[in-house]
Protein backbone atom coordinates (compact mmCIF):
# COMPACT_ATOMS: atom_id res chain seq x y z
CA UNK A 1 0.00 0.00 0.00
CA UNK A 2 1.80 3.20 -0.78
CA UNK A 3 0.49 7.15 -1.33
CA UNK A 4 1.30 10.21 -3.30
CA UNK A 5 0.64 13.83 -1.96
CA UNK A 6 -1.01 14.30 -5.45
CA UNK A 7 -3.77 11.22 -4.57
CA UNK A 8 -4.21 12.40 -1.24
CA UNK A 9 -5.19 16.06 -2.35
CA UNK A 10 -7.07 14.53 -5.39
CA UNK A 11 -9.17 13.07 -2.50
CA UNK A 12 -9.56 16.14 -0.44
CA UNK A 13 -10.45 18.26 -3.33
CA UNK A 14 -13.26 15.27 -3.99
CA UNK A 15 -14.43 15.83 -0.17
CA UNK A 16 -13.54 11.94 0.20
CA UNK A 17 -10.34 12.27 1.83
CA UNK A 18 -9.76 10.14 5.98
CA UNK A 19 -8.21 12.44 8.49
CA UNK A 20 -7.87 11.28 11.27
CA UNK A 21 -5.67 13.23 14.75
CA UNK A 22 -2.92 11.36 16.04
CA UNK A 23 -3.96 10.14 18.86
CA UNK A 24 -7.33 9.12 17.02
CA UNK A 25 -4.63 7.41 14.60
CA UNK A 26 -3.07 5.44 17.09
CA UNK A 27 -5.67 4.16 18.72
CA UNK A 28 -7.24 2.73 15.20
CA UNK A 29 -3.93 1.24 14.68
CA UNK A 30 -4.45 -0.59 18.52
CA UNK A 31 -7.47 -1.66 17.63
CA UNK A 32 -6.99 -2.75 14.13
CA UNK A 33 -3.47 -3.19 13.13
CA UNK A 34 -0.98 -1.09 11.27
CA UNK A 35 -1.59 -2.37 8.06
CA UNK A 36 -5.51 -2.07 8.29
CA UNK A 37 -4.93 1.48 10.04
CA UNK A 38 -2.71 2.20 6.58
CA UNK A 39 -5.32 1.32 4.26
CA UNK A 40 -8.30 3.46 6.50
CA UNK A 41 -6.27 6.78 7.14
CA UNK A 42 -4.85 8.94 4.60
CA UNK A 43 -4.16 11.92 6.94
CA UNK A 44 -3.13 12.21 10.05
CA UNK A 45 -3.07 15.40 12.03
CA UNK A 46 -0.06 16.50 14.36
CA UNK A 47 -0.28 19.23 16.53
CA UNK A 48 1.57 21.14 19.54
CA UNK A 49 1.00 24.17 21.50
CA UNK A 50 4.02 25.16 23.54
CA UNK A 51 6.63 27.96 24.66
CA UNK A 52 8.93 28.62 21.75
CA UNK A 53 11.33 31.64 22.09
CA UNK A 54 13.05 31.73 19.19
CA UNK A 55 9.57 33.51 17.46
CA UNK A 56 9.13 36.40 16.30
CA UNK A 57 7.22 39.40 13.36
CA UNK A 58 9.16 40.61 9.99
CA UNK A 59 6.76 44.24 9.56
CA UNK A 60 7.12 47.06 7.30
CA UNK A 61 4.83 50.18 8.62
CA UNK A 62 4.65 52.23 5.49
CA UNK A 63 6.66 55.68 4.79
CA UNK A 64 5.97 58.73 6.73
CA UNK A 65 6.09 62.29 5.15
CA UNK A 66 8.61 63.48 5.12
CA UNK A 67 10.61 59.95 5.07
CA UNK A 68 12.51 58.39 7.76
CA UNK A 69 15.11 55.57 7.96
CA UNK A 70 14.46 54.60 11.66
CA UNK A 71 17.43 53.52 13.59
CA UNK A 72 15.73 53.52 17.03
CA UNK A 73 12.20 51.73 17.25
CA UNK A 74 9.94 50.63 19.80
CA UNK A 75 6.72 49.18 19.96
CA UNK A 76 4.46 49.73 23.04
CA UNK A 77 8.03 50.87 24.55
CA UNK A 78 9.46 47.26 23.63
CA UNK A 79 12.55 47.65 21.57
CA UNK A 80 12.47 46.30 17.79
CA UNK A 81 15.31 45.96 15.40
CA UNK A 82 16.69 49.37 13.69
CA UNK A 83 18.92 47.16 11.67
CA UNK A 84 16.64 47.04 8.49
CA UNK A 85 15.57 49.05 5.73
CA UNK A 86 13.79 52.27 6.88
CA UNK A 87 10.27 51.02 7.73
CA UNK A 88 11.16 47.54 8.21
CA UNK A 89 11.57 45.78 11.73
CA UNK A 90 11.73 42.37 13.30
CA UNK A 91 10.02 42.78 16.74
CA UNK A 92 11.44 39.66 18.39
CA UNK A 93 8.65 37.38 21.07
CA UNK A 94 11.61 37.85 24.24
CA UNK A 95 12.37 41.26 23.95
CA UNK A 96 11.62 42.96 27.02
CA UNK A 97 9.46 46.68 27.25
CA UNK A 98 12.41 49.53 28.78
CA UNK A 99 9.23 50.62 31.45
CA UNK A 100 7.87 47.33 32.59
CA UNK A 101 10.67 44.82 32.14
CA UNK A 102 9.47 41.82 31.76
CA UNK A 103 6.25 41.93 32.61
CA UNK A 104 5.48 42.75 28.76
CA UNK A 105 7.68 41.99 25.62
CA UNK A 106 7.68 41.25 21.86
CA UNK A 107 5.49 38.81 22.85
CA UNK A 108 2.99 40.67 23.67
CA UNK A 109 3.30 43.27 20.89
CA UNK A 110 2.85 40.17 18.92
CA UNK A 111 -0.54 39.13 20.62
CA UNK A 112 -1.47 42.77 20.83
CA UNK A 113 -1.11 42.96 17.09
CA UNK A 114 -3.07 39.60 16.18
CA UNK A 115 -5.79 40.64 19.07
CA UNK A 116 -6.63 43.58 16.49
CA UNK A 117 -5.37 45.94 19.20
CA UNK A 118 -3.41 49.52 18.66
CA UNK A 119 -0.20 49.46 18.90
CA UNK A 120 2.50 52.83 19.32
CA UNK A 121 5.45 52.88 17.42
CA UNK A 122 8.08 55.58 18.45
CA UNK A 123 10.94 55.66 15.80
CA UNK A 124 14.24 57.93 15.56
CA UNK A 125 16.40 58.45 13.11
CA UNK A 126 19.85 60.35 12.80
CA UNK A 127 18.14 61.95 9.05
CA UNK A 128 20.09 61.55 5.94
CA UNK A 129 19.23 63.66 2.56
CA UNK A 130 16.52 61.25 1.49
CA UNK A 131 15.11 60.26 4.98
CA UNK A 132 14.61 64.17 6.40
CA UNK A 133 12.61 63.31 9.25
CA UNK A 134 14.21 62.53 12.27
CA UNK A 135 11.75 60.81 14.50
CA UNK A 136 8.06 59.93 14.90
CA UNK A 137 4.96 58.85 16.81
CA UNK A 138 2.39 56.53 15.77
CA UNK A 139 -0.46 54.53 17.00
CA UNK A 140 -1.18 51.70 14.25
CA UNK A 141 -3.03 48.42 14.26
CA UNK A 142 -2.41 45.42 12.18
CA UNK A 143 -4.87 46.36 9.29
CA UNK A 144 -2.60 49.43 8.92
CA UNK A 145 0.58 47.32 8.09
CA UNK A 146 1.77 46.56 4.92
CA UNK A 147 3.46 43.36 5.94
CA UNK A 148 3.23 41.78 8.91
CA UNK A 149 4.20 38.30 9.28
CA UNK A 150 5.62 35.74 12.33
CA UNK A 151 8.98 34.17 10.76
CA UNK A 152 10.16 31.88 13.75
CA UNK A 153 13.49 30.53 13.73
CA UNK A 154 12.76 27.55 15.97
CA UNK A 155 9.59 25.95 16.60
CA UNK A 156 8.36 22.43 16.77
CA UNK A 157 11.41 21.10 18.62
CA UNK A 158 11.12 17.05 17.29
CA UNK A 159 11.80 16.45 21.27
CA UNK A 160 12.99 18.12 24.29
CA UNK A 161 14.35 16.54 27.70
CA UNK A 162 12.45 16.50 30.72
CA UNK A 163 13.44 18.65 33.55
CA UNK A 164 14.18 18.67 37.07
CA UNK A 165 16.43 19.77 39.57
CA UNK A 166 18.38 18.35 42.10
CA UNK A 167 20.33 21.42 44.06
CA UNK A 168 18.95 22.96 47.64
CA UNK A 169 17.07 26.05 46.21
CA UNK A 170 14.28 26.75 43.10
CA UNK A 171 15.12 27.07 39.60
CA UNK A 172 13.37 29.86 37.94
CA UNK A 173 13.65 28.81 34.33
CA UNK A 174 12.43 28.41 30.43
CA UNK A 175 11.70 24.98 32.19
CA UNK A 176 9.14 26.60 34.86
CA UNK A 177 9.74 26.95 38.29
CA UNK A 178 12.01 23.53 39.26
CA UNK A 179 11.90 22.63 43.04
CA UNK A 180 14.50 21.62 44.80
CA UNK A 181 15.60 18.62 46.06
CA UNK A 182 14.03 16.66 42.99
CA UNK A 183 10.94 18.12 43.74
CA UNK A 184 9.43 18.07 40.20
CA UNK A 185 9.68 17.45 36.74
CA UNK A 186 8.68 19.36 33.76
CA UNK A 187 8.73 17.99 30.17
CA UNK A 188 7.47 20.43 26.82
CA UNK A 189 6.29 18.33 24.15
CA UNK A 190 2.67 17.14 23.61
CA UNK A 191 4.14 13.78 22.69
CA UNK A 192 2.14 11.08 20.78
CA UNK A 193 0.46 14.73 19.23
CA UNK A 194 3.65 16.15 18.11
CA UNK A 195 4.43 16.47 14.07
CA UNK A 196 8.32 15.97 13.99
CA UNK A 197 8.03 13.17 16.43
CA UNK A 198 5.10 11.22 14.80
CA UNK A 199 6.91 12.01 11.22
CA UNK A 200 10.71 10.76 13.11
CA UNK A 201 12.52 10.48 9.68
CA UNK A 202 11.18 13.47 7.91
CA UNK A 203 10.16 12.09 5.16
CA UNK A 204 6.58 14.45 4.56
CA UNK A 205 8.18 17.65 6.28
CA UNK A 206 10.65 19.84 4.47
CA UNK A 207 10.97 23.42 2.75
CA UNK A 208 7.86 24.02 1.90
CA UNK A 209 5.33 22.18 3.98
CA UNK A 210 2.31 23.51 4.70
CA UNK A 211 1.41 24.22 8.03
CA UNK A 212 -1.25 25.21 10.16
CA UNK A 213 0.58 28.17 12.36
CA UNK A 214 -1.45 29.76 14.86
CA UNK A 215 -4.93 29.59 13.15
CA UNK A 216 -3.02 30.62 9.65
CA UNK A 217 -2.00 28.69 6.92
CA UNK A 218 1.60 28.92 6.87
CA UNK A 219 4.96 27.36 5.63
CA UNK A 220 8.04 25.62 6.50
CA UNK A 221 10.86 28.16 5.55
CA UNK A 222 13.85 26.63 6.56
CA UNK A 223 15.59 23.92 8.98
CA UNK A 224 15.42 25.66 12.06
CA UNK A 225 18.23 26.99 14.10
CA UNK A 226 20.07 24.57 15.96
CA UNK A 227 18.65 21.44 13.50
CA UNK A 228 20.22 18.86 14.73
CA UNK A 229 20.04 14.72 13.38
CA UNK A 230 22.60 12.29 13.26
CA UNK A 231 25.02 13.77 15.36
CA UNK A 232 22.65 13.48 18.59
CA UNK A 233 24.29 12.22 21.72
CA UNK A 234 20.56 11.16 22.72
CA UNK A 235 19.72 9.54 19.56
CA UNK A 236 19.64 6.11 20.56
CA UNK A 237 17.58 3.74 18.48
CA UNK A 238 13.92 4.85 18.42
CA UNK A 239 14.64 8.40 20.04
CA UNK A 240 15.01 11.18 17.94
CA UNK A 241 15.20 14.77 18.69
CA UNK A 242 17.11 17.26 17.32
CA UNK A 243 15.10 18.30 14.33
CA UNK A 244 13.76 21.92 14.30
CA UNK A 245 11.67 23.66 11.91
CA UNK A 246 11.51 27.66 10.90
CA UNK A 247 8.07 28.93 10.09
CA UNK A 248 6.63 31.66 8.22
CA UNK A 249 2.69 32.58 7.72
CA UNK A 250 0.67 35.59 7.64
CA UNK A 251 -0.36 37.39 11.34
CA UNK A 252 -3.29 39.10 9.03
CA UNK A 253 -4.46 35.31 9.04
CA UNK A 254 -3.85 34.66 12.24
CA UNK A 255 -6.52 33.56 15.39
CA UNK A 256 -5.38 35.64 19.40
CA UNK A 257 -6.74 32.18 20.11
CA UNK A 258 -3.14 30.00 18.66
CA UNK A 259 -0.62 32.15 19.72
CA UNK A 260 -0.20 33.77 23.47
CA UNK A 261 2.32 35.89 25.32
CA UNK A 262 3.73 34.11 28.48
CA UNK A 263 6.31 35.15 30.92
CA UNK A 264 8.16 32.66 32.77
CA UNK A 265 8.82 34.57 36.38
CA UNK A 266 12.23 35.06 36.94
CA UNK A 267 13.21 34.20 33.21
CA UNK A 268 11.82 36.46 31.01
CA UNK A 269 8.87 36.43 27.75
CA UNK A 270 8.28 33.71 25.40
CA UNK A 271 5.25 32.76 23.39
CA UNK A 272 3.23 29.85 23.26
CA UNK A 273 2.61 29.04 19.65
CA UNK A 274 0.23 26.67 17.93
CA UNK A 275 1.78 24.78 15.61
CA UNK A 276 0.27 22.10 13.09
CA UNK A 277 1.28 19.45 10.78
CA UNK A 278 -0.88 16.87 8.47
CA UNK A 279 1.21 14.38 7.71
CA UNK A 280 0.12 12.23 4.83
CA UNK A 281 0.27 8.62 5.63
CA UNK A 282 2.22 7.38 1.80
CA UNK A 283 3.39 3.82 3.07
CA UNK A 284 3.14 1.55 5.99
CA UNK A 285 6.27 2.39 7.21
CA UNK A 286 4.89 5.74 8.02
CA UNK A 287 1.89 4.34 9.41
CA UNK A 288 4.25 2.15 11.70
CA UNK A 289 5.76 5.61 13.05
CA UNK A 290 2.46 7.28 13.36
CA UNK A 291 1.01 5.01 15.61
CA UNK A 292 3.73 5.24 18.22
CA UNK A 293 1.62 5.89 21.44
CA UNK A 294 3.00 7.76 24.72
CA UNK A 295 4.04 4.45 26.07
CA UNK A 296 7.13 3.94 23.17
CA UNK A 297 7.63 7.86 22.94
CA UNK A 298 11.07 8.53 25.12
CA UNK A 299 13.03 11.55 25.78
CA UNK A 300 15.71 12.22 28.83
CA UNK A 301 15.60 13.28 32.04
CA UNK A 302 17.76 16.57 32.45
CA UNK A 303 19.14 18.12 35.90
CA UNK A 304 19.12 21.95 35.27
CA UNK A 305 21.16 22.55 38.62
CA UNK A 306 24.56 23.13 36.92
CA UNK A 307 24.80 26.62 35.14
CA UNK A 308 27.59 24.63 32.59
CA UNK A 309 26.56 23.74 29.34
CA UNK A 310 26.58 20.17 29.38
CA UNK A 311 23.85 19.07 31.95
CA UNK A 312 23.95 15.72 33.68
CA UNK A 313 21.12 13.13 32.41
CA UNK A 314 19.58 10.94 34.56
CA UNK A 315 17.93 8.24 32.49
CA UNK A 316 14.88 8.37 30.08
CA UNK A 317 11.53 8.48 30.52
CA UNK A 318 8.28 7.69 28.31
CA UNK A 319 6.03 10.09 27.56
CA UNK A 320 3.11 7.56 29.02
CA UNK A 321 5.32 8.04 32.22
CA UNK A 322 5.25 11.61 32.54
CA UNK A 323 1.53 12.12 31.74
CA UNK A 324 0.53 9.87 34.39
CA UNK A 325 1.43 12.21 36.98
CA UNK A 326 4.61 10.95 38.73
CA UNK A 327 7.71 9.29 37.87
CA UNK A 328 10.01 7.42 40.08
CA UNK A 329 13.70 9.26 40.91
CA UNK A 330 15.89 9.30 43.63
CA UNK A 331 13.60 6.50 45.30
CA UNK A 332 10.98 9.24 45.56
CA UNK A 333 7.62 9.43 43.85
CA UNK A 334 8.35 12.66 41.84
CA UNK A 335 5.04 14.90 40.70
CA UNK A 336 5.42 15.66 36.63
CA UNK A 337 3.86 18.83 35.21
CA UNK A 338 3.82 19.51 31.15
CA UNK A 339 4.53 23.23 30.12
CA UNK A 340 3.13 22.24 26.81
CA UNK A 341 -0.95 22.42 26.37
CA UNK A 342 -2.23 19.07 25.95
CA UNK A 343 -5.47 20.66 25.39
CA UNK A 344 -4.84 23.02 22.71
CA UNK A 345 -2.86 20.82 21.25
CA UNK A 346 -5.55 18.18 21.04
CA UNK A 347 -7.85 21.83 19.99
CA UNK A 348 -5.52 22.85 16.61
CA UNK A 349 -5.25 18.65 15.34
CA UNK A 350 -9.23 18.51 15.69
CA UNK A 351 -9.26 21.79 13.78
CA UNK A 352 -6.73 21.00 11.25
CA UNK A 353 -8.38 17.72 10.79
CA UNK A 354 -11.15 19.73 9.93
CA UNK A 355 -10.22 22.03 7.22
CA UNK A 356 -8.11 19.34 5.38
CA UNK A 357 -11.49 16.83 5.54
CA UNK A 358 -13.81 19.96 3.87
CA UNK A 359 -11.52 20.61 1.30
CA UNK A 360 -9.56 23.66 2.77
CA UNK A 361 -6.49 22.62 3.41
CA UNK A 362 -4.26 20.88 0.88
CA UNK A 363 -0.87 19.11 1.52
CA UNK A 364 2.07 20.53 0.25
CA UNK A 365 5.10 18.06 -0.71
CA UNK A 366 8.48 19.63 0.67
CA UNK A 367 9.98 21.59 -2.58
CA UNK A 368 13.32 20.47 -0.36
CA UNK A 369 14.54 18.02 2.48
CA UNK A 370 15.89 19.11 4.95
CA UNK A 371 19.52 17.12 6.00
CA UNK A 372 19.24 13.63 7.23
CA UNK A 373 22.82 14.71 8.87
CA UNK A 374 23.65 18.18 10.73
CA UNK A 375 25.74 18.56 13.64
CA UNK A 376 25.12 21.13 16.24
CA UNK A 377 28.12 22.67 17.48
CA UNK A 378 28.90 24.37 20.70
CA UNK A 379 30.31 28.09 20.24
CA UNK A 380 33.29 28.32 18.33
CA UNK A 381 36.28 31.24 19.75
CA UNK A 382 35.41 31.69 22.70
CA UNK A 383 37.00 31.09 26.45
CA UNK A 384 35.10 28.80 29.14
CA UNK A 385 33.99 30.82 32.37
CA UNK A 386 34.21 30.25 36.20
CA UNK A 387 30.47 30.02 37.32
CA UNK A 388 30.16 32.60 40.57
CA UNK B 1 -0.40 34.27 68.41
CA UNK B 2 -2.76 34.56 65.02
CA UNK B 3 -2.77 35.79 62.15
CA UNK B 4 -5.62 38.27 59.84
CA UNK B 5 -6.00 40.18 57.38
CA UNK B 6 -7.40 43.64 57.31
CA UNK B 7 -8.42 45.77 54.64
CA UNK B 8 -8.00 49.38 56.23
CA UNK B 9 -9.49 52.52 54.69
CA UNK B 10 -8.19 55.93 55.29
CA UNK B 11 -10.12 59.17 55.25
CA UNK B 12 -7.80 61.57 53.47
CA UNK B 13 -7.55 63.11 56.56
CA UNK B 14 -5.50 60.18 57.93
CA UNK B 15 -3.24 59.47 55.24
CA UNK B 16 -0.20 60.62 56.83
CA UNK B 17 -0.34 59.58 60.16
CA UNK B 18 2.22 56.52 61.00
CA UNK B 19 -0.76 54.04 62.38
CA UNK B 20 1.00 51.15 61.39
CA UNK B 21 3.85 52.38 63.77
CA UNK B 22 1.40 52.44 66.80
CA UNK B 23 0.19 49.11 66.07
CA UNK B 24 3.84 47.82 66.53
CA UNK B 25 4.62 49.90 69.53
CA UNK B 26 1.51 49.76 71.45
CA UNK B 27 -0.41 46.45 70.49
CA UNK B 28 2.71 44.30 69.91
CA UNK B 29 1.48 43.56 66.62
CA UNK B 30 3.56 42.61 63.13
CA UNK B 31 2.70 43.46 60.24
CA UNK B 32 3.28 42.55 56.77
CA UNK B 33 1.47 45.20 54.11
CA UNK B 34 -0.28 42.61 51.14
CA UNK B 35 -1.63 45.89 48.76
CA UNK B 36 -0.84 49.66 49.32
CA UNK B 37 -2.82 52.35 47.87
CA UNK B 38 -2.11 55.52 49.52
CA UNK B 39 -1.68 59.08 48.55
CA UNK B 40 -0.51 61.75 51.38
CA UNK B 41 -3.73 63.91 51.68
CA UNK B 42 -6.22 61.86 49.73
CA UNK B 43 -7.86 58.32 50.23
CA UNK B 44 -5.88 55.43 51.31
CA UNK B 45 -6.45 51.77 51.15
CA UNK B 46 -4.38 49.15 52.72
CA UNK B 47 -4.54 45.38 52.71
CA UNK B 48 -2.05 44.21 55.37
CA UNK B 49 -1.61 41.26 58.13
CA UNK B 50 -1.57 41.90 61.51
CA UNK B 51 -0.23 38.84 63.48
CA UNK B 52 -0.23 39.11 67.69
CA UNK B 53 -2.45 37.33 70.60
CA UNK B 54 -6.14 37.86 69.97
CA UNK B 55 -6.45 41.02 72.62
CA UNK B 56 -3.80 42.52 71.17
CA UNK B 57 -5.42 42.79 68.13
CA UNK B 58 -9.09 43.34 68.91
CA UNK B 59 -6.79 46.09 71.24
CA UNK B 60 -5.31 47.27 67.46
CA UNK B 61 -8.35 47.35 65.47
CA UNK B 62 -10.65 48.91 68.29
CA UNK B 63 -7.54 51.59 68.12
CA UNK B 64 -7.42 52.24 64.54
CA UNK B 65 -11.23 52.31 64.24
CA UNK B 66 -11.08 54.84 66.89
CA UNK B 67 -8.87 56.52 64.32
CA UNK B 68 -11.59 56.97 61.58
CA UNK B 69 -10.26 54.44 59.99
CA UNK B 70 -12.71 51.55 58.66
CA UNK B 71 -11.26 48.40 58.74
CA UNK B 72 -12.72 45.02 57.83
CA UNK B 73 -10.74 41.78 58.13
CA UNK B 74 -10.65 40.04 54.98
CA UNK B 75 -9.86 36.50 53.61
CA UNK B 76 -7.49 35.71 50.91
CA UNK B 77 -8.17 33.23 48.22
CA UNK B 78 -7.11 32.15 44.91
CA UNK B 79 -8.68 32.82 41.62
CA UNK B 80 -8.55 31.40 38.38
CA UNK B 81 -9.40 33.04 35.43
CA UNK B 82 -10.49 29.79 33.48
CA UNK B 83 -11.30 31.92 29.97
CA UNK B 84 -7.97 33.14 29.69
CA UNK B 85 -6.16 29.50 30.74
CA UNK B 86 -4.08 27.38 28.14
CA UNK B 87 -4.43 24.55 30.12
CA UNK B 88 -0.65 24.33 29.82
CA UNK B 89 -0.38 22.44 33.76
CA UNK B 90 2.83 24.85 34.35
CA UNK B 91 0.90 25.72 37.73
CA UNK B 92 0.71 22.04 38.14
CA UNK B 93 4.17 21.35 38.49
CA UNK B 94 4.37 23.66 41.74
CA UNK B 95 1.00 22.82 43.68
CA UNK B 96 1.99 21.22 46.92
CA UNK B 97 -1.36 20.16 47.47
CA UNK B 98 -2.69 18.94 44.47
CA UNK B 99 -5.64 21.94 44.16
CA UNK B 100 -4.24 22.11 40.73
CA UNK B 101 -4.16 19.42 38.29
CA UNK B 102 -4.89 18.02 34.57
CA UNK B 103 -7.43 16.01 33.87
CA UNK B 104 -7.26 13.14 31.35
CA UNK B 105 -9.34 15.28 28.82
CA UNK B 106 -6.94 17.69 29.25
CA UNK B 107 -8.47 20.52 30.93
CA UNK B 108 -7.42 22.11 34.53
CA UNK B 109 -8.77 21.95 37.69
CA UNK B 110 -9.36 23.70 40.61
CA UNK B 111 -10.16 22.27 43.88
CA UNK B 112 -10.43 25.54 46.17
CA UNK B 113 -10.83 23.27 49.06
CA UNK B 114 -7.72 21.38 49.01
CA UNK B 115 -6.02 24.80 48.47
CA UNK B 116 -3.38 25.89 51.24
CA UNK B 117 -2.69 29.70 49.94
CA UNK B 118 0.65 28.97 49.05
CA UNK B 119 0.84 30.91 45.93
CA UNK B 120 3.48 29.36 44.02
CA UNK B 121 0.84 28.90 41.43
CA UNK B 122 0.21 33.05 41.33
CA UNK B 123 4.11 33.14 40.99
CA UNK B 124 4.51 30.56 38.43
CA UNK B 125 1.34 30.77 35.76
CA UNK B 126 3.13 32.36 32.68
CA UNK B 127 0.05 33.67 31.32
CA UNK B 128 -0.47 35.20 35.11
CA UNK B 129 -4.34 33.47 35.09
CA UNK B 130 -4.29 32.77 38.74
CA UNK B 131 -3.94 35.89 40.97
CA UNK B 132 -5.04 36.52 44.58
CA UNK B 133 -8.05 37.48 45.62
CA UNK B 134 -9.37 39.75 49.32
CA UNK B 135 -13.17 39.34 50.33
CA UNK B 136 -14.41 41.30 52.96
CA UNK B 137 -15.63 38.65 55.89
S1 LIG C 1 -0.05 27.71 34.48
FE1 LIG C 1 -1.64 29.25 34.12
S2 LIG C 1 -2.25 28.96 31.97
FE2 LIG C 1 -1.10 27.14 32.56
S3 LIG C 1 -2.68 25.68 33.27
FE3 LIG C 1 -1.99 26.78 35.10
S4 LIG C 1 -3.42 28.51 35.29
FE4 LIG C 1 -3.65 27.72 33.20
S1 LIG D 1 -2.06 28.71 46.17
FE1 LIG D 1 -0.69 26.94 46.42
S2 LIG D 1 -2.06 25.30 47.09
FE2 LIG D 1 -3.39 26.90 46.26
S3 LIG D 1 -3.69 26.30 44.16
FE3 LIG D 1 -1.95 27.72 44.17
S4 LIG D 1 -0.15 26.39 44.31
FE4 LIG D 1 -1.91 25.12 44.86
Amino acid sequence: MTRTFDEINDKIRRGQVAVFTAEEAVEMARECGVSEAARKIDVVTCATFGPMCSSGAFINFGHSDPRIRMTEITLNNVPASGGLAAVDTYMGATEQSRTEGMSYGGAHVIEDLIAGRPVTLRASSPGTDCYPRRSLEATLTLAELNQAYLYNPRNGYQNYPAATNSSGRALYTYMGTLLPDYGNVTYSTSGELSPLLKDPELRTIGIGTRVFLAGAQGYVAWQGTQYTRGHDAYEDGDDFNGATLAVIGDMKRMNPRYIRAAVFPRYGVTMFVGLGIPIPVLDEDLMDRLSRSNERIFTQLVDYSTGRLSRPTLGRVSYAQLRSGSINLAGRVVPTAPLSSLYMAREIAALLKQDVSRGEFLLQEPVEMLPVSHPMNPMAGVKEERLP
Amino acid sequence: MKTIKVMMRFPASQTDKPVTSYLVRDYNLVFNILQAQIHPGMRGELTMELTGSEEDLANGIAFLRGEHIEVVVVSRSIVWDCDSCVHCGACTAVCPSAALSLGSDGLLSFDESKCVLCELCVKSCPLSVMAVNYTEN
